[in-house]
């Protein structure tokens, strides 16, 4: 990323591009990622509903799944997910 | 036809709002800025002006609502004084840093503690870095006509920036005196209405206010201090247009009989005038004095300043708030840094006076001059004094 | 220029006054200043009121000290204040009191000019309330012709409305009754 001189700097820093946080891959700060076991998984949507980030999906079948550009790995899926489907893996 | 008339200060700068087509104003009442509250909420409640008056439950909310409505490219106006002000700090660099070209009347009053009512310049000397344009007024006329200026100042596309005018509490905020009135007719042929740069909509949404990372923090801060610097060419076309307009100057520095004069006084706000009597009747007796008053406090008149004590041996500079433990009253540092890099600088005698509403009379003004023409023969001895302090 | 102090109680309407006498004075194109002794006001509390008017322009904003005229609304403040604190020898003590002036001059040790007037009965008499304010600003035109009593008619009927006839009435018979005894 090119960074700006302080003349470059948008008067009052705003930011004319609505939703350009998403060019930032928050996921980079992760040490551990979600992984579905899909036998265990009953589809309730919990993971879903907790993740901080929102950066939980469905794939094609239902089955939930993470953006791993943005997940950081906190783990609160992993904990809310009552029938156990949910494992935190290292990174790396 | 201008029009002139006796009436309350205070009343008079909610009137000068009045004038100025804002679109909303919020503001909580505190002494000795009650009347400017009051008499605003009259004149928007009467219809005499189609604008919104918010009804906040403190200056906190008061400098925050305007926020929101500056943003969304209203014109907004507040005031306030003292422990209202200090109660907004948190918010007046946000709102100089997100560019919003709120005005704000200040009615200068102390800070507690103790507990004190009465005008000195403590409540506005802790926003000094805050990133608002500060000027104060003198008289009555000049708090009119800079409250109507402030907006063309502050909403000019290279200014955009927060402004306050500060009125000296009670001394000012409660004289009956003569004014003169631009009409509706020709304020609205000097301040046409905002243009903002952007606004907060919700079809074209975009974002105000938002985080920097340290590889960006400090160059987002060059900017806003570049922006306040660069706000005086400005601010010197808006008066330069005023004059044309009404026949009344500003400038940053007005100098009183200070031509050759081998010490100036420097003050701040009201007391100006008064002392203005003193200079004639020391200038009577012989003694070589003169007056700087010093009217647009940021940006900081630098070259104005100088070129106005060019050729004094002392300046006499007088605050009216204290920086415990600090080298000198706010405003003796700022002189004192400002000429340290001048090869023929002057000495400078620093005096803190009229603190809480302590009256300065022309004889205090006499005398603290009497005190700078004596450090000039024997130089200085102490980087500031409290002036008339008992003890 | 002539400096003038007003002693009243919270509610007599010594701030009304001092406004109605600049505003006069400005209508007339003088320059003229009016302002209350800085800070709370509490109904029924001692308070100072003040002007100033010149024919020119008045750069002086620090309080007054020597006042030319002194104007007492309520004749129960004298002992309690020291009314003629810092009064100019030649300066003039107008008093809103029963009393004579010679009374007042043994009382009060003032050796100027003292005017008085009974401002109550007039009060009670022309407006049905004891508050001396107008009136009194009747008595003072006639001891220091500061403006032309026509120029306080617009500011009275602005503040007063209605009632503006009677505090005119009040305010010219306070001019005519008024007593000035000259030591």
């Amino acid at each position: 990323m090119v960074k700006e001189k302080w003349q470059e700097v948008s008067p009052g820093c705003m930011v004319f591009t609505p939703g350009n946080a998403r060019e930032y891959h928050t996921g980079s700060w992760r040490a551990e990622r979600p992984i579905w076991d899909n036998t265990k998984c009953i589809k309730c949507g919990i993971c879903y509903i907790f993740c901080p980030e929102a950066c939980i999906g469905q794939d094609a079948d239902g089955y939930f799944m993470a953006d791993l550009d943005y997940c950081k790995g906190c783990g609160i899926c992993a904990q809310e997910c009552w029938p156990g489907a949910i494992e935190m893996v290292e990174e790396g | 036809m201008a029009k002139r008339v006796g009436m309350e200060v205070g009343i008079a700068a909610a009137e000068a709002v009045g004038l100025c087509n804002i679109d909303v104003a919020a503001v909580y009442p505190i002494t000795p800025q009650s009347h400017i509250a009051e008499h605003l909420s009259n004149i928007v409640a009467d219809g005499r002006i189609n604008a919104e008056f918010i009804t906040v439950e403190s200056e906190h909310s008061s400098i925050s609502s305007l926020c929101g409505a500056s943003a969304t490219g209203a014109r907004t106006y507040t005031a306030t004084s003292s422990q209202g002000l200090m109660f907004m700090h948190e918010l007046l660099p946000i709102v100089s840093a997100m560019r919003l070209p709120i005005v704000m009347g200040i009615a200068n009053r102390a800070v507690s503690g103790p507990l004190s009512i009465w005008n000195d310049h403590s409540d506005i000397m802790p926003q000094r870095d805050s990133g608002w344009i500060t000027m104060f007024a003198e008289n009555g006329q000049e708090v009119v006509d800079m409250t109507i200026q402030s907006f063309k100042i502050a909403e000019h596309k290279d200014v955009m920036l927060p402004a306050s005018v500060n009125i000296d509490g009670f001394q000012l905020t409660h004289m009956v005196e003569p004014i003169e009135f631009p009409t509706q007719k020709e304020v609205n042929k000097f301040l046409p209405d905002r243009k903002p740069f952007a606004t907060l909509h919700p079809d074209k949404p975009i974002t105000m206010g938002a985080f920097a990372m340290p590889d960006r923090f400090a160059e987002v801060m060059k900017a806003k201090d570049v922006a306040i610097v660069n706000s005086k060419k400005i601010i010197l076309e808006v008066w330069k247009e005023w004059e044309k307009q009404f026949g009344r100057s500003y400038n940053p520095v007005e100098t009183y009989k200070a031509k050759d004069a081998d010490v100036l006084l420097v003050t701040m706000g009201s007391m100006g005038e008064t002392a203005e009597i003193a200079i004639d009747e020391l200038q009577k007796k012989g003694v070589s004095v003169g007056l700087v008053k010093i009217r647009l406090w940021r940006p900081f008149p630098t070259e104005e300043l100088k070129a106005a004590v060019k050729g004094a041996k002392v300046l006499a500079v007088t605050d009216r708030a204290v920086s415990f433990g600090g080298v000198s009253g706010p405003v003796g540092m700022e002189v004192k840094s400002l000429f340290y890099h001048e090869k023929d600088r002057p000495l400078i005698t620093n005096y803190i006076m009229g603190l809480g509403g302590r009256d300065v009379t022309v004889e205090d003004f006499i005398k603290m001059a009497e005190k700078a023409v004596e450090a000039e023969k024997k130089g200085i001895t102490e980087e500031y004094e409290f002036y008339g302090v008992r003890g | 220029m002539i400096e003038i102090r007003w002693h009243g109680r919270g509610g007599q309407g010594a701030v009304t006054s001092i406004e109605m006498l600049a505003l006069a004075a400005i209508q007339e194109g003088k320059f003229a200043q009016g302002f209350p002794s800085f800070g709370p006001e509490r109904r029924g509390a001692p308070v100072a009121a003040f002007n100033r008017v010149d024919d020119k322009q008045i750069k002086i904003r620090s309080g007054i000290y020597k006042p030319d005229v002194v104007v007492v609304l309520d004749p129960g403040l004298i002992g309690l204040v020291n009314v003629t604190e810092g009064l100019k020898p030649d300066g003039i003590l107008l008093v809103n009191t029963t009393k004579t002036a010679k009374e007042l001059r043994e009382q009060l040790g003032f050796q100027g000019k003292i005017a008085t007037v009974d401002a109550k009965k007039i009060a009670w008499e022309e407006l049905g309330v004891p508050i001396t304010n107008t009136t009194m600003l009747g008595a003072l035109l006639k001891v220091a012709p500061t403006v032309k009593m026509n120029s306080l008619k617009a500011p009275l009927e602005d503040r007063f409305g209605k009632i503006a006839k009677k505090n005119i009435n009040a305010l010219k018979r306070a001019y005519s009754e008024v007593k000035i005894s000259k030591s």
